[in-house]
């Protein structure tokens, strides 16, 4: 090497072309190497960024209104449409009127596909009625008593790879009109429900009786083709006080809402025909509003009634405590001023759209009670509308009595969740009252998600607590030791096993926390906090008789080696404890805490927030222990000697001085701990049962954040409500945690600040 | 005198002292606690325990004879055991219970049952008896009667064991065969089949005209692969018509006789007989097994050997990219950036993300990298095997990319505490003696700050061996069904699913089926990845005391 550099130490001279040529090549890799490594550190950190701005960008979507574009516009033909309805695709609509004429058309140009002929009755139509959307039934009431039941149904096939879709006409129930009052009155309402096994029909008849009807298809075993029908029939005179407007059977056919002129709700249980009767019945309206129109949301379990003033009322019946339902008006939307004149509820989510008289529609979602959009949709004020959404919710179709046709698209992914769904209480359906809930999926398909941020972020707060419960004391005490009083030679013990506490994998920590702790801590109770009681008593008491010891004895020891002698005692305390816990157990609590906690109202899990606060104190122990031991080792030296100089004992000089001096470094070290007992998963997924409850039973468990993530992450669907809310609690947690180490950080940067200048 | 000397022993803070150095032994006893009970339940687990016989006399019910492992025993008071009906003599407080692992599973049931003492009879441990372990239904305990071969006795009593173990090496020989030919030739004509499937593919989306000279070259190729593999098949099925010559006969502890095909016997021991010196080598060869076996059972028996495998490859993954950036980022913000208030800003951000909650970064790189980059590659390089995804599903390299942000912040702080301790002096005599930044850098300083480098990057691979949380997300599975490395080009397969040790534990000890049987596993796995981390960490600790002195050394 030296003499390699013996050799090229003859140099050109500095202005020869080649030592000029080599300046310039050095200049050009130094300046290569300077844009190179800015280029890569940038870079590097832009990747940091880019996660807080990419889960952010994530979750915004989840915020957004909704969008609407119109695709077409044009004028059709005058028509006196009583209802349209829009299919999956957004490409064929289905018009029907009052004279039972049916009609499938392309929705973008209005063009005829197909009209179906209804086997109609010789008698006019007196009312028709449709349906749960899903279904697709409608039925036509007629002056002689007679209904007719039809469904629409759309074939798909893909010929030369292209989706063709022919539309049809079925009759669930044959294609004779059935009949529904015997005593041939005209229906003046009516309302159907077919599930294809149960068909039920109700009726208001001119003379104000309520007739219903319901028919129970059963299939036979053995042949496909051979069934049974089952018939009931059930009526009840109403009372002639006012007209009635509105009438609505539920899709699942148990309940039954009657609406009248005067804006009274009767509420009727038709579970089983036989056993009719009124539940309940109720004003839904001040005097002067009336009701303009009554549909049920997505499920059948609420109603959405539609208020003359431009309000819309949702109403569901809750269960008391008796097993008694009672009509809520649950919440409340008014954002449109004039009649509400259609309701088009959504097909698979809690959401609808609402047309009103002056032609405004307005997009709502009544669990996330957000209004998302309000704009007008037709112009014209006189004319009489009916509107139809698809299926998927991104198509609306609007006809009026003029022809006027618009087909829109609807931009609206996340209708269901908003701030207030995510933090506060929320009052879902079938529920007695307003309540923080985390339920994400079910199996049913007209589900009621439930979003409740709440719970979750209550089980994260009380992990941390009852880890920084076990943990603040012992690090801090036991750094304040290590940094003060403790001999140089057990510190090159102490130091190392500390770090290596810290290194433990968690999930190890998480699977001895759940498979081999918390057996121990559910037989042994008792014995567990008589260990948390006894082991700073005994540690005093074994002080107190250390110094009653022969001097002689003691020096053999020297000082700051009072941990070494406390470990037996340790030890010891925690065996007799253990061994003790089945006398205690009997004596105290009839043999099985446990089962003594429930009779006494106190719910026990094994896997209980006692299980994890002690192992992850166990994990947050070192991270406190290092930071609080660096500030207090930090303290400069002749503060701490000037205080003993001036007589001070060593326990007032650390009281007085060391650790007010060090306590922003200990503060820091307590909120870094914090930060990541709050993000802590492997522990909190294994050693709690990952309820979502809130409850802050300390022998109770919980659902964390960070463990909901890991259980729900792998299993929501790419890009819905679901996978962004989880992105939301990623997010909570990644703001929650860098908040406090943030703090931490520029406190300690201020201390270090404060020593220097000492 | 002793009241007023309390007091005053109180007043002078000494009981506080004692209190913090308290709190330290608490510490220390925890943590070693820890450690000694993962290892000693973990490396129990290999040890060939005796095998004990016992008749066991439940009142009222006829005496069983029970054979199998005691695994634990717990004192229970004699209340809790007269509601189960045991009546203790007068004055007897409590009573043994004892864990038997009885085994037999196919035959009892249950692997485990708890018996009460006071009903054993006097255990034996009879030399005779042998521990199968086998390849399905965990552990067998019993005497052997015969050997047969197709059906027909060919040993019975004295000499039948040599002949056991002389014919079980043929047939653990013949799987071995069998495992390569499936593995190796079978595994390269699939993949071959695979490949011509996605050819066509591409043509199909390029526009090819079908019966073109590209489809029928495609023809022919699979019409090799085809029988090339009927004649693989047909050496398959003589193989494996060669494993099931054998069977060995075996009587139960309740005296029933059991046929068991040595095709299903992975290997038999007799405990009870074997020496402490046989024990040792037992015990040797159990361990190996473990370390480099591939598990069965659903994980619950066998080895980990593709969990470790998994998790180097990961780690050795992520190492290769953290380092170079981490590093790079490092000297930027320490030798290049001005160090004004936006560089300080930069440097807590970073140190914040140290602290920012792994399960973030799952959720970062499963949002980003899998459905995100990994939709996208696919769309662009992998069209022909769409709708089945190649990198837009989790796997080997998402995990280490994503691991490898997450311990970025360990390698820069660490790299940068490096660099700080270098005395200015080096760098300004460098300059000095007219050497450009990046000669300096590269010449004198970096050399000097490579042990910080090396500290930051054992520390950033610990961190990664035990995370767990981040890599549910973006690649980790329970059971991979090949290893990201074979001979099959490209040979190292990145986007494929990975097994790991700390997603083992977690699986095997909460989403098994028997927990009970796969506890003992799980404990050995745990101090597997507990000593791979305790020696990364002690290596960097020492790393960075000898740097420290090092440093020292060259100030003075």
């Amino acid at each position: 090497m030296v003499e390699h550099s013996l050799e090229n130490s003859v140099l050109p001279a500095p202005n020869s072309p080649v030592a000029i040529r080599r300046r310039a090549w050095r200049e050009l890799k130094d300046r290569l190497a300077r844009y190179g490594v800015a280029f890569g550190g940038l870079s590097v950190i832009f990747a940091i960024v880019l996660i807080f701005f990419y889960l952010l960008y994530v979750v915004m979507p989840l915020f957004y209104g909704a969008d609407i574009e119109v695709k077409t516009e044009f004028k059709g033909q005058a028509n006196s449409a009583v209802h349209i309805t829009l299919n999956e695709y957004n490409d064929v609509g289905l018009s029907l009127n009052m004279q039972g004429e049916a009609r499938f058309f392309v929705a973008e140009t209005g063009e005829t596909m197909l009209t179906p002929k209804l086997p109609l009755v010789e008698s006019e139509i007196t009312s028709f009625s449709k349906g749960a959307p899903s279904t697709g039934v409608f039925g036509y009431g007629f002056a002689n008593g007679q209904a007719l039941v039809f469904k629409q149904d759309y074939k798909i096939s893909y010929p030369n790879d292209k989706r063709k879709i022919t539309p049809r006409i079925e009759y669930p129930m044959g294609e004779e009109a059935l009949y529904i009052d015997l005593e041939g009155q005209p229906l003046d309402l009516i309302s159907v429900q077919s599930n294809g096994e149960q068909t039920t029909i109700a009726a208001v008849t001119a003379d104000n009786r309520l007739v219903l009807k319901s028919l129970i298809r059963e299939q036979d075993f053995m042949d496909e083709d051979v069934f049974t029908i089952e018939e009931q029939t059930a009526e009840v005179v109403l009372p002639e006080l006012s007209k009635n407007t509105h009438l609505a059977i539920d899709i699942d056919q148990r309940e039954l809402y009657l609406v009248d002129s005067n804006g009274m709700i009767s509420y009727y249980d038709i579970q089983t025909l036989s056993a009719l009767r009124l539940v309940q019945k109720v004003n839904a309206v001040p005097a002067g509003v009336e009701v303009t129109s009554l549909e049920f949301l997505t499920g059948g379990i609420s109603i959405l009634v539609g208020r003359s003033d431009g309000k819309i009322d949702q109403w569901f019946p809750v269960r008391d405590k008796d097993n008694n339902y009672t009509l809520y008006n649950v919440r409340s939307f008014h954002e449109q001023s004039d009649a509400i004149v259609a309701i088009a509820p959504e097909y698979a989510r809690k959401g609808f759209v609402a047309l009103d008289a002056g032609g405004q529609m307005g997009i709502y979602h009544t669990t996330a009670e957000r209004t998302l959009l309000v704009e007008p949709l037709v112009d014209s004020k006189v004319d009489h509308s009916v509107m139809a959404i698809s299926p998927r919710a991104n198509g609306l179709l609007s006809l009026t009595a003029g022809g006027q046709v618009k087909l829109l698209h609807i931009e609206n992914e996340h209708p269901d969740v908003s701030w207030h769904s995510l933090w506060e209480k929320i009052w879902y359906e079938s529920r007695d009252k307003p309540e923080y809930i985390w339920q994400s999926s079910s199996a049913s398909n007209d589900f009621e998600p439930k979003f409740s941020l709440t719970p979750l972020t209550f089980g994260t707060l009380k992990a941390a607590f009852y880890a920084m419960a076990i943990a603040v004391p012992l690090a801090i005490f036991g750094a304040i030791y290590a940094a003060y009083f403790m001999s140089p030679g057990m510190r090159k013990i102490v130091k190392p096993t500390i770090e290596i506490m810290e290194a433990l994998p968690t999930v190890i920590l998480g699977f001895l926390a759940g498979l081999w702790l918390a057996p121990i801590v559910e037989g042994n109770l008792p014995g567990v906090f008589s260990i948390f009681i006894m082991t700073p008593i005994m540690i005093v008491l074994t002080a107190w008789l250390w110094t009653r010891l022969p001097r002689t004895f003691r020096e053999r020891i020297p000082d700051g080696w009072e941990a070494a002698i406390l470990i037996p005692v340790v030890l010891l305390v925690a065996f007799a404890s253990l061994s003790m816990s089945s006398t205690l157990e009997a004596l105290l609590f009839g043999n099985n805490m446990p089962e003594w906690l429930n009779n006494h109202g106190f719910g026990f899990d094994q896997r209980n927030s006692l299980v994890v606060g002690m192992v992850m104190g166990f994990a947050v122990i070192p991270t406190i222990f290092s930071i609080t031991e660096d500030a207090i080792f930090g303290v400069p030296k002749h503060l701490t000697i000037g205080s003993l100089a001036l007589g001070a004992t060593p326990w007032q000089t650390l009281t007085r001085v060391v650790i007010l001096t060090a306590s922003p470094g200990i503060f820091s070290a307590v909120m870094i701990g914090l930060g990541r007992a709050v993000g802590e998963t492997m522990i909190v997924l294994m050693a709690t049962g990952n309820t979502p409850i809130m409850d802050f039973n300390i022998f109770e468990g919980f659902r964390a954040l960070s463990a909901n993530i890991a259980v729900e992450m792998p299993e929501a669907e790419v890009a819905s409500s679901h996978y962004r809310v989880l992105f939301l609690a990623a997010l909570v947690l990644f703001m929650a945690t860098f908040f406090f180490n943030t703090v931490a950080e520029v406190v300690r940067q201020r201390l270090r600040n404060k020593y220097s200048s000492l | 005198m002793s009241d007023k000397s309390f007091s005053h022993w109180v007043k002078s803070g000494s009981p506080w002292v004692w209190l913090n150095a308290g709190a330290v032994s608490i510490c220390l006893v925890m943590v070693v606690g820890l450690l000694g009970l993962i290892a000693v339940r973990g490396l129990s687990h290999f040890w060939p325990a005796d095998v004990v016989e016992v008749s066991y006399t439940e009142p009222g019910q006829k005496v069983e004879v029970i054979m199998g492992e005691m695994i634990d025993n717990e004192l229970v008071p004699a209340a809790r055991l007269k509601r189960v009906g045991v009546d203790l003599p007068e004055g007897q407080e409590s009573a043994e219970r004892i864990l038997m692992k009885v085994g037999n599973r196919d035959q009892f049931g249950l692997d485990f049952r708890w018996v009460n003492g006071p009903w054993l009879a006097e255990p034996t441990y009879p030399e005779e008896i042998i521990s199968i372990e086998r390849r399905e239904w965990g552990r067998f305990y019993g005497r052997l009667v015969s050997v047969k071969q197709q059906g027909k006795v060919v040993a019975t009593g004295e000499g039948s064991y040599e002949e056991l173990q002389k014919r079980l090496s043929r047939s653990n020989d013949l799987i071995g065969q069998i495992k390569h030919l499936e593995h190796g030739e079978i595994g390269q004509i699939n993949h071959g089949i695979e490949t011509i499937r996605l050819d066509r593919r591409r043509l199909e989306l390029a526009g090819e005209m079908k019966g073109s000279m590209a489809y029928v070259e495609l023809e022919e190729s699979e019409k090799q692969f085809d029988t090339q593999y009927k004649e693989l098949q047909a050496k398959l099925a003589d193989l494996y018509a060669a494993l099931n010559r054998d069977q060995m006969v075996v009587k139960m502890s309740d005296g029933r006789e059991v046929e068991i095909p040595l095709a299903k016997v992975v290997l038999t021991h007799q405990p009870n007989k074997m020496g402490i010196v046989e024990k040792l080598g037992f015990y040797v060869h159990a361990v190996w097994e473990f370390v480099s076996g591939d598990p069965r059972e659903a994980n619950t028996e066998g080895g980990v050997f593709p969990a470790i495998f998994g998790t180097i490859m990961m780690v050795m993954i992520m190492a290769v990219l953290v380092t170079p950036f981490g590093v790079i980022a490092a000297v930027y913000l320490k030798e290049y950036a001005s160090q004004g208030p936006i560089i300080r800003l930069i440097r807590i951000a970073v140190n914040n993300l140290a602290g920012v909650p792994s399960i973030v970064y799952g959720v970062f790189g499963l949002g980003f990298f899998v459905y995100f980059l990994g939709g996208n590659i696919d769309e662009l390089f992998f069209q022909a095997s769409l709708p089945a995804p190649t990198f837009g599903t989790p796997g080997l390299m998402w995990a280490s990319i994503t691991l490898a942000i997450l311990t970025v912040p360990v390698v820069i702080v660490a790299t940068e505490e490096g660099l700080s301790r270098i005395p200015r002096a080096i760098r300004e005599g460098s300059l000095a003696l007219g050497a450009t930044k990046a000669e300096t850098l590269w010449r004198t300083v970096l050399p000097m700050a490579a042990p910080a480098m090396m500290t930051g990057l054992i520390l950033a691979v610990a961190r990664a061996a035990g995370e767990v949380a981040p890599l549910m997300m973006v690649g980790v599975v329970k059971l991979a069904p090949a290893l990201a490395v074979d001979n099959i080009a490209p040979y190292l397969h990145l986007d494929r699913q990975f097994m790991h040790l700390g997603f083992h534990i977690y699986d095997v000890g909460f989403q098994s089926p028997n927990v009970e049987a796969a506890r003992p596993l799980v404990y050995a796995t745990a101090f597997l990845l507990v000593m791979i981390i305790i020696v990364l960490n002690i290596a960097a600790i020492g790393i960075r005391n000898r740097l420290r002195e090092n440093f020292k050394a060259s100030e003075n």
